[in-house]
C-alpha cells in the first residue's frame, strides 16, 4: 500500500552550523525523495488539498506526474495556477492549508506538498513558463511587485494585456525581497528565476516608482493611458506598542531590522549597509516576522530572546519557522509582555522591563486572551529591542487618491472581486486585509485579474 | 538610469550634481526630499532637493562628504549613472498648501546652517515667486564653506551671511545673526531652519526668545523612506512621528531634539568600522 510509507524527511542544514550563516535552512528533495513521497497521495476522488489551497493548485494532478518522473508535466500543472511555486513551496503555511486538509494527516503525516512544489519548481526553475496570448494593446498598471502584483500581472500578461508594475523601492518583489530571509527564500537563487519567469511574459516593472509621490494614479489613468489599476501595496507600516523608551536607540522595527538585513544586504561585507545587533537581542512578536527578525540577529552573533505575551501553542507563526528557531537555539519567553524599555546614560537601550502573564477567556478570536499578572514585573537585560507586532497598509496611495476608501484599519475598501471605491482601480492582498500571508495576496491579485479583464472586456 | 548632467564642487567636501530624474522633476516640491543609492552595493542615502526643472526633467542635489557612502556619490562624473533616485518624498513646505489670504500676510526668515542652505533655496525662490517677503541668514564656520551664496541673493529681499570666525559677513553664529536682524528692526512671521541638528535646536531657542514660530527640516536616518522601516522616528510634542512621511518639516517649538541627535547617531560606531575598510572604486577603471 502506498500510504504504508513514512513521510520522506527532508534534509537540512545543521542547527549548529546554519546558526552561523545565511544559506538555505532546507536542502530540499532530490529525484528519488521527491518521487517516492510523492507516491504516497491517495489521489482522492475528491481532493480536499486543492479546496484549501487559496489558488486551488491541481495538487494530485501534479504530484501523479511527479510519481511518473516527469517534472516538467507537473510544472505546467502548477502553472495554470500558480505564478510563484519556488516561493509558495517554501513560505505556505502547508499545516494549515494543503497538508492541513489533507487525508493521510488523519492517522498519519500528511502528504509534504509543499516540498513537492518546491522540488517541481527548483528544478524547472530557469525554464520558460506559460504561453502568452496576442497582444491586446491595452494598459494595465499594476502597483506593488509583491506577491499580489506579480500574480495579478502575471495573469493580465497571459492574456494579452500591456502591463506595468511600479516598484517603490529599487528592486522587485515586495515582502518577498525586503522582508523574508535569505536563509528561508534565496534571492539570487530562487527569488530572482520567479520575477524573471514574471518579466519573460512581457510584464514591465519599474522601479523606484512611489505610487502616491512620485506619480498619482490619476495621473496614470488620465495622463499615461492606463485602463485599469490593480493596487498590491502590501502593509508596509510597522506597528510600535507605544510604551516608555520605544524610541530609546537600540530599538527597531522588525521592517527596519530585516530590510537592512535582506534588501540591503547588511549580512554581507561587500555591502555598506550598517545593522546593530550586539550582544544580546529581544524580539517581541510571535508571527512569522518575529521569527525572521530573531534568526536573523542569531547569525549575526547575538542571543536571541523572543518574547510573547502567549503560549507556543498561540504562536502565529509557521510551525517549521518555530520549529526551525528552537533547533537553533532561540530562546522563547512565553507568557511575557513588555511593558517599558530602559536606557543607559547615552540613551541607548540597557533592559526590557516586562510583565508577566497568564491565559484568560478565549477572545473574539478563539484564543486566550492574555492577562497581566499584577506585580510580577521584572527586567531582562538587553541591548537591543526589535518590534515585530505586525504591520499595516501604507497611506500613502489612499491619500493621494480621489474616491478610495479606506476602513477603520486603513485598509483599502475592496469587493470580493477586488474592485474599489473608484472604478477601474482593484486592489488586493495585504493593502485590502492587512498583514496576511504570501498565497492569499496571490490569490487575490488572480481575483482581481479576472475582475480587470471583466471590467475591460464588459 | 539616472544619468550624473553636471557637476561641481562648491566647496572642497561639498558637491552639486543636476541628474536626470523626469518622473520626479515632475513631482517635486520646496521642502521634498529623495534618496540616492549610487550603486548596487551602496546604501539609500536621504539627500534634500536643491532644485528641480520640469522642462528638463532634472532634479539638483548637494551632497557633503560625510562617510562612505556620500564619498562614493561624490565620486561620480557627468555621464555616468546613479542605479536608483527615488522621490520625492516627504510632505511639501507648509506655505506651498497654504491659501493665498494667509500667504500674503507672511514674513519669512529662512535660516540656513552649512549644508542645509541647499534645501533652503528652493523654500526662497518658491516664495519669491508667489511674491512672499523672505529674508534669508546663510551661516557657516568660515568663509570657504559658505554656499549657494550668490544663488540666494536673486531669490530673497535680504540675505545675511555669517561666519562663526568673521571671515565673511557678520561675525558669529545664526543665532546671533537673527537676533541682530531681529533688533535692527525686522519682523518677522515665520521662521524655517535648516542645517545641523544643534544648529536647528539652538536656533530654535533662539526664535523662542524672539517669539517667531519655527519649522524645522529633520534629516533623521532612514532606509526606504516611505514609512516602512520607522529608522526615522521623532518626539514631536510628546507623540512619535515618521519624518519621512510625516515630515520631514515640524514645529521647531515641539521636537525634541536631544533625542533626535542620538538616534541620529545610532549606527555610528558601525559606520566608523565600515569607513575604516571602505576603499571607494567608484569612477575608477570605467
Amino acid at each position: 500500500m502506498a500510504n504504508r510509507i513514512p513521510r520522506v524527511a527532508v534534509r537540512e542544514q545543521d542547527p549548529k552550523v546554519r546558526a552561523t550563516n545565511f544559506e538555505e535552512v532546507c536542502y530540499g528533495y532530490n529525484r528519488e525523495e521527491a518521487m517516492l513521497e510523492a507516491s504516497r497521495c491517495l489521489h482522492c476522488k475528491n481532493p480536499r488539498c486543492v479546496g484549501a489551497c487559496p489558488v486551488n493548485v491541481n495538487i494530485p494532478e501534479f504530484i501523479a506526474k511527479v510519481a511518473e518522473g516527469d517534472v516538467d508535466a507537473a510544472a505546467a500543472i502548477i502553472a495554470q495556477d500558480s505564478s510563484l511555486p519556488a516561493v509558495c513551496g517554501r513560505v505556505c503555511p502547508q499545516e494549515t492549508q494543503c497538508e492541513g486538509s489533507c487525508v493521510l494527516g488523519v492517522k498519519g503525516e500528511p502528504v509534504a506538498i509543499g516540498k513537492l512544489e518546491r522540488f517541481v519548481a527548483d528544478e524547472t526553475l530557469a525554464k520558460a513558463s506559460a504561453t502568452v496570448a496576442p497582444s491586446n494593446g491595452i494598459k494595465v498598471a499594476v502597483v506593488g511587485s509583491g506577491p499580489a502584483g506579480l500574480a495579478c500581472a502575471s495573469d493580465l500578461a497571459k492574456w494579452g494585456y500591456d502591463v506595468t508594475i511600479f516598484e517603490a523601492l529599487h528592486k522587485a518583489g515586495g515582502v518577498l525581497e525586503y522582508g523574508i530571509p535569505e536563509f528561508r527564500l534565496p534571492k539570487d537563487n530562487v527569488l530572482k528565476h520567479e520575477i524573471a519567469k514574471v518579466r519573460a511574459l512581457g510584464v514591465k516593472i519599474e522601479t523606484d516608482v512611489i505610487i502616491g509621490k512620485t506619480v498619482t494614479i490619476d495621473h496614470l489613468m488620465d495622463e499615461e493611458g492606463f485602463k485599469a489599476v490593480f493596487i498590491g501595496s502590501g502593509a508596509g507600516l510597522p506597528k510600535f506598542m507605544n510604551i516608555p523608551g520605544e524610541n530609546l536607540c537600540g530599538v527597531f522595527s522588525a521592517n527596519e531590522f530585516l530590510t537592512r538585513n535582506n534588501l540591503m544586504k547588511a549580512w554581507r561585507e561587500d555591502y555598506l549597509t550598517p545593522i546593530h545587533a550586539g550582544k544580546k537581542v529581544c524580539v517581541v512578536g510571535g508571527g512569522n516576522v518575529a521569527m525572521d527578525a530573531a534568526r536573523t540577529a542569531l547569525r549575526l552573533g547575538a542571543e536571541v530572546h523572543i518574547v510573547y505575551r502567549r503560549t507556543e501553542a498561540e504562536l502565529p507563526a509557521r510551525k517549521e519557522e518555530v520549529h526551525h528557531a528552537i533547533e537553533e537555539g532561540i530562546i522563547f519567553d512565553m507568557l511575557t509582555n513588555p511593558v517599558e524599555v530602559i536606557g543607559d546614560e547615552k540613551g541607548w537601550v540597557k533592559a526590557l522591563k516586562c510583565i508577566r502573564m497568564e491565559l484568560g477567556e478565549p477572545d473574539e478570536s478563539g484564543r486566550r486572551s492574555p492577562v497581566p499578572v499584577e506585580g510580577s514585573e521584572f527586567e531582562i537585560e538587553t541591548e537591543t529591542v526589535i518590534m515585530a507586532l505586525g504591520t499595516s497598509p501604507n497611506p500613502m496611495i489612499s491619500r493621494s487618491t480621489a474616491g478610495l476608501e479606506t476602513n477603520r484599519r486603513g485598509c483599502l475598501v475592496a469587493d470580493e472581486q477586488g474592485a474599489t471605491t473608484r472604478p477601474g482601480v482593484f486592489a488586493g492582498g495585504d493593502a485590502v486585509t492587512g498583514a496576511a500571508t504570501v498565497i492569499l495576496a496571490m490569490g487575490a491579485g488572480r481575483t482581481a485579474a479576472k475582475a480587470i479583464d471583466k471590467y475591460l472586456k464588459g | 538610469m539616472f544619468e550624473i548632467l553636471s557637476k561641481e564642487m562648491l566647496t572642497p567636501i561639498i558637491c552639486r550634481m543636476k541628474v536626470s530624474a523626469p518622473r520626479l522633476a515632475a513631482a517635486a516640491q520646496p521642502g521634498q526630499f529623495l534618496i540616492v543609492r549610487a550603486d548596487e552595493k551602496g546604501e539609500r542615502i536621504p539627500l534634500t532637493i536643491s532644485d528641480f526643472d520640469r522642462k528638463e526633467g532634472t532634479v539638483t542635489i548637494v551632497t557633503q562628504k560625510i562617510g562612505a557612502s556620500t564619498a562614493d556619490i561624490i565620486a561620480y562624473e557627468p555621464g555616468e549613472c546613479f542605479a536608483d533616485v527615488v522621490g520625492p518624498l516627504g510632505l511639501a513646505s507648509e506655505f506651498v498648501e497654504m491659501p493665498a489670504d494667509k500667504l500674503a500676510q507672511q514674513r519669512y526668515i529662512l535660516i540656513a546652517g552649512g549644508l542645509g542652505t541647499a534645501p533652503v533655496y528652493p523654500q526662497a525662490k518658491w516664495l519669491k515667486e508667489h511674491g512672499v517677503p523672505v529674508d534669508v541668514i546663510i551661516g557657516a564656520k568660515t568663509k570657504d564653506l559658505l554656499i549657494y551664496t550668490d544663488e540666494m541673493r536673486e531669490v530673497c529681499d535680504n540675505l545675511f551671511i555669517c561666519t562663526d570666525d568673521g571671515s565673511e559677513g557678520f561675525k558669529g553664529m545664526g543665532t546671533n545673526m537673527l537676533e541682530h536682524v531681529v533688533e535692527e528692526g525686522h519682523k518677522y512671521t515665520q521662521a524655517v531652519i535648516i542645517g545641523p541638528m544643534i544648529m536647528m535646536k539652538f536656533t530654535t531657542l533662539t526664535c523662542k526668545k524672539l517669539g517667531i514660530p519655527a519649522i524645522v527640516s529633520l534629516n533623521t536616518l532612514m532606509v526606504d523612506g516611505t514609512g516602512m522601516c520607522g529608522a526615522c522616528r521623532v518626539s514631536v510634542g510628546g507623540k512619535t512621528r515618521f519624518a519621512c512621511v510625516e515630515g520631514p518639516e515640524f514645529d521647531g517649538y515641539e521636537v525634541d531634539f536631544d533625542q533626535a541627535m542620538r538616534r541620529q547617531g545610532q549606527y555610528k560606531a558601525e559606520e566608523i568600522a565600515a569607513n575604516e575598510n571602505h576603499v571607494c572604486k567608484i569612477g575608477r577603471g570605467k
